[in-house]
Parts: C-alpha cells; structure tokens; sequence
C-alpha cells in the first residue's frame, strides 16, 4: 500500500521516548515502515462528515456506579511484594535516583 | 473415558450431579486429552494437573452439591485473566511468572459455580492479534488443520475448547478475540454486551472495548457458562446492575419461526471470499426454511470502522500498559543505570513487536498535535458506528453476518504484515465499538475442510435472545462434526 503519512525515524524515536520503551536500529527501520502504513489507512476517518457529532468514548449503558470513597485496605503488604523484581520486606526497590 | 468428551458441558454437569460420573474422571479425561494432543495443539500455557485432580477428589469425597451449576465441570481460562495459584502472563514475557495474588471476578465466579479450573490458554500477547501467533510462548495450532492459525486472540481457547481439552473456556474480545477464533475452530463463542461481565482480574487491552465472554461447544454450553460469570460487580464501574436470566433456559424451544433477522449490505461485498459467502448463503436458506424473514439493513460507516476501532484500541493500550515498568512486578532488566533505563529497557526486552507498535502509534494518537485529528476524530466516528448499528437493530430481532471474511490461513502467511491482519477484523470490531453483543457459531466447513462462523448481533442485553436464536440455528444446520486429532 502506499503510504501517504512518512514516519520518519525521528518520529519513531519521539513516540517511543514518550512511551518509555527503547528502540534499537532493527526496529526503527522495521516500524518506520509500518507506522507509516498504518497511520496512512487511518486517512480514510477523513471522508467521515463529524462536524456535529459529539465523540463517544465509552458504549457503557448505564450511569457509572460509585461507591462510598474510603480505603478499604484488602491486600497484605507482602503479597504485593511478593512478585516485585527487587524489594524488601517493605519497600519497592530501584536504582538510585538521588 | 473418551465418551465423557463427547459429551455436551449442559449433560455432563446432569451427569456429575447424580454421581454417574465423578469429578475426578471428567477431570482426568479432559487432562489426558490435553496430553495426548498438546504436543501438537500448544493450546495450553500452564496445565495444572495435579491441583486440578487433587480438588476434583476433594469434590467427589463431598459430594456433589446441587446449588453449583458447574459442579466438578472442566474448565479453562485464557492467559489474560488473572488466577490464583496459577501464572498470569497474557502471553508476554514481561509477565513471565507472575501470580495474582487474586482472581479475575470471572474466574472467582467458575470456582464458586464448582468448575474445576485445569489451566489458562495461549494467546496473542495481550490479546493483540487474530492468530496466536504474537504470544512471547508458543503458536497454537488448527485443531481442524495443524498448518493453520486456530485465530485469535483467544486462540488458546478456542483450541482447547473444540480439541476436547476442556468443556468451555473464557476468552475475551475487544474487537473479535472471541468470535474469530470460534468460527476458526469451530465451536461457539459470545462477545456479550459491554458492561455484562465485569473486567475486574482481566489484563487491560482496551478498556472501552474489552469484554470477556464463554467458548464452548454448544449454544446450551455458552448459555451455562454466561449465566454463572455475569452480573453486577462494584469493582468494575462499567459493569451493568442489569438483571442477569437463565440465558439457558427455553433453549430446547426456541425457533426461528417469525423472527426478522437483518443482513447488512456492507458485510458482504468485495473481500468476502467465496467460501466464507456460501457458508453465510447456506446459513440464510436455512433461516428462511425456518420461518424467518431476513431484510437486508445498511450500515454505511462500516468502510471506516477498522481504521476508528484500531486508533481507539491502540490509544487505551498505550495508557493501560504504561503500568509495565520493571518496578512493582514482571521482568526488569539487568542493572540499569538510572531509573529511566530501568523503565525503557524493561519494556523494550518485555514486549513483542505488535504490542510495541500499538503502544508507540497509540502514543501518537494521543500525543499533541494529533489528538483531535485521530483520537478525537475516531471518537466521533464511534458514535455515527454505535448510532447506525443501533438503528438497523431497532426493526429486526437480530444481525446476520460472516465473522471473518476469510477461514483461518496457514500459520505465518501474514505475520509480516499487520495492516493486512487489520483488514481482517472488519466485521467484528463494530459489534466493541458499539459495545453490542454478538454470538458466533459454526456455519459449515469450506471447500479445505475448515470451519466457517457466523454471528448474530443482538441489543444491548439481547443475549437470552440470540441464544434462541442460535440453539434454533443449531438445531436446524446440519453441523460440521468434530476436528479429527
């Protein structure tokens, strides 16, 4: 398909440092490419008259249910931990940031 | 053992009831077909064989109790809801070994229904794809043809379901997940309305589409199933308060006699192949014997729903998996500098390459600049697609229409090329965005030998409906067997 929207590799690396995630060359090359097809199809919302039309971002039919805001306190500590990659009997840990 | 297989879910949870057969043998013989054909099949993720076995004897020495409709019945789940004592993974390696430290309130609601649950199904990495083929583990293969995809995401499931392994399974579907993989294996699946089973304990894709819904062999089966997961839930805010009925009862009743069943013009125009055409062809004469009236509906903003449903789905994925950062659970890289490392190279050796452009094009609809052309605008779209479908139901009790427009192609014919794969969810991405639900069901087998789904669309809550519909259907086809394994 020919592409009409060009992902260029500056792209690619804008998207993927917005969404925390390395690229390395094979797939900058790989999804420049691709991007590029995608983002092309989506052209064709153009030919869609939306002027009036207010977005729908849910189909949920009924009004949201709430429920009283107060903690509730459910999990243990240490099953929260328990499949954190680094941790102690407390905490979460990562690399030093200050 | 091997009739147990042949059984429908709906007899053999009569039978475990009255103690004609036990827990442990209905257990045992779905395990040991899981042995036999898993070499081949790689439905499965993780088999609990020795907890399923051991709770099953626990059940047996108790004895069977007459308030649990799927008492000592087996089951299994897809990857994507989390369960107890078991890995959740959705098929990714960024979940590699990770146990929830509880159960998705669908899987909460099989166990105190009495199912036993024997393990969780391969599936495309969080549920993004149509053939198993993305899952970081394995590729499930056709039960009906070990060359070809079984469909996906639920794949797994569906596999399973049609292969014997199991007597019903859960899957989801956020743009056909469910229905896709029903009609490549042959065996019945519901997407049920948005809001009908609650999301809780099930690994977000697209929140505003997601539904989780049974797969089973019969329309009865399904039935069964739905009747146990659905229903109000207060740890989903979108799950309905709306009553839930016996979706099963009636069933052996139910006819096509004077129902208006809708065929929308769009579903069945160019890139419908033949195959698939004449399978719907057959299933249309069929309902026309029955004493229904088909009318033929239009839907015209069909030509830009996949194009809407991907820039949606994507746009929710990239939010929803932005919780995969190395720090609370799942795989971390080895010794990242700083903190920011640890999140970008985690994500980078986490994730496949779909779940990769998802996340980065979904972060590009959203992004600055670009919101209001595609996010904003596929939201619009949304409306005009939900509107049309809701109107061309309002003069019919249900929507006739292929699931996918082509049967399941061999195993890595399409796998370079995602847009293509795209084009193929053309027919059930509408029922998501319109958040309707859609049952699919086997129509016949094509010229190969593989099976060919149809689905009917209903109302929002018309499920009790189009499990009429369908029992009718399946009464009246003459069905496509079973795959030969």
């Amino acid at each position: 398909m020919a592409s009409t929207k060009t992902v260029t590799r500056e792209d690619v690396l804008h998207m993927a440092q917005l969404s925390r995630l390395t690229v390395d060359d094979d797939e900058i090359a790989r999804f420049t490419g691709q991007l590029s097809d995608i983002l092309s199809y989506m052209d064709i919302l153009g030919k869609v008259d939306t002027s009036a039309v207010e977005p729908l971002y849910s189909p949920v039919f009924h009004a949201p249910t709430m429920r009283e805001d107060v903690a509730e306190n459910k999990r243990e500590r240490a099953d929260m931990l328990r499949n954190a990659p680094d941790g102690n009997d407390e905490y979460f840990i990562v690399p030093r940031i200050v | 053992m091997s009739d147990i297989l042949d059984m429908t879910l709906a007899s053999l949870a009569e039978a475990l009831k009255e103690k004609k057969i036990s827990a442990a043998e209905a257990a045992g013989a779905c395990l040991d077909r899981m042995e036999a054909t898993e070499p081949r099949l790689c439905a499965m993720l993780h088999v609990d064989r020795e907890g399923a076995l051991a709770q099953a004897k626990a059940m047996d020495d108790k004895g069977p109790e007459a308030d649990k409709p799927l008492w000592g019945v087996p089951v299994t789940v897809k990857d994507a809801l989390v369960t107890r004592g078991m890995p959740s993974t959705a098929a990714s390696r960024i979940l590699e070994g990770f146990q929830s430290m509880y159960d998705a309130y669908a899987v909460q609601r099989l166990r105190e229904a009495g199912a036993v649950i024997l393990g969780k199904n391969n599936m495309d990495e969080f549920a993004m794809g149509s053939t198993t083929e993305n899952s970081a583990y394995q590729t499930t293969h056709n039960p009906w043809n070990l060359d070809r995809v079984p469909g996906g995401s639920s794949g797994g499931s569906a596999c399973s379901v049609a292969a014997g392994q199991c007597f019903a399974s859960l899957g989801s579907d956020t743009g056909g997940s469910i229905r896709q993989p029903a009609s490549f294996c042959g065996c019945v699946g519901i997407k049920p309305t948005y809001g009908r089973v609650s999301r809780y304990g099930l690994i977000a894709y697209g929140s505003s589409l997601d539904q989780i819904g049974p797969m089973a062999r019969s329309v009865e089966d399904c039935a069964c199933v739905l009747s146990v997961i659905a229903g109000h839930d207060g740890r989903d805010s979108t799950c309905s308060p709306e009553p839930v009925p016996c979706y099963e009862a009636g069933l052996a009743q139910a006819s096509l006699k004077g129902r208006r069943i809708g065929m929308p013009r769009e579903y069945f125009g160019e890139g419908l192949s033949d195959g698939v055409r004449k399978a719907i062809d057959g299933v249309a004469a069929c309902a026309r014997q029955e004493g229904a009236e088909l009318v033929e509906v239009s839907l015209p903003h069909s030509e830009a729903a996949i194009a809407t449903y991907y820039i949606v789905a994507m746009a929710e994925a990239s939010s929803n998996l932005a919780r995969f950062d190395g720090v609370r659970y799942g795989h971390r890289t080895a010794d990242p500098k700083d903190l920011q490392d640890l999140y970008t190279l985690s994500r980078k050796e986490g994730f496949g390459d779909e779940v990769k452009r998802r996340i980065l094009l979904g972060t590009y609809v959203l992004s600055s600049g670009y919101y209001d052309a595609y996010y904003r605008k596929a939201a619009q779209v949304r409306r005009l697609i939900r509107d049309e479908l809701r109107e061309a139901l309002a003069g019919v009790d249900c929507l006739l229409a292929p699931v996918s427009p082509v049967a399941a192609w061999p195993i890595g014919q399409h796998s370079q090329d995602p847009l293509q794969l795209f084009l193929m969810d053309a027919y059930t991405c509408p029922v998501n965005l319109a958040g309707l639900p859609s049952l699919a069901m086997p129509a016949a087998l094509d010229g190969d030998g593989m099976p060919v789904g149809f689905q009917l669309i209903g109302r929002e809550f018309g499920e009790a409906g189009l499990f009429e519909m369908g029992a009718a259907f399946e009464r009246a086809l003459p069905g496509i067997g079973s795959p030969r394994l």
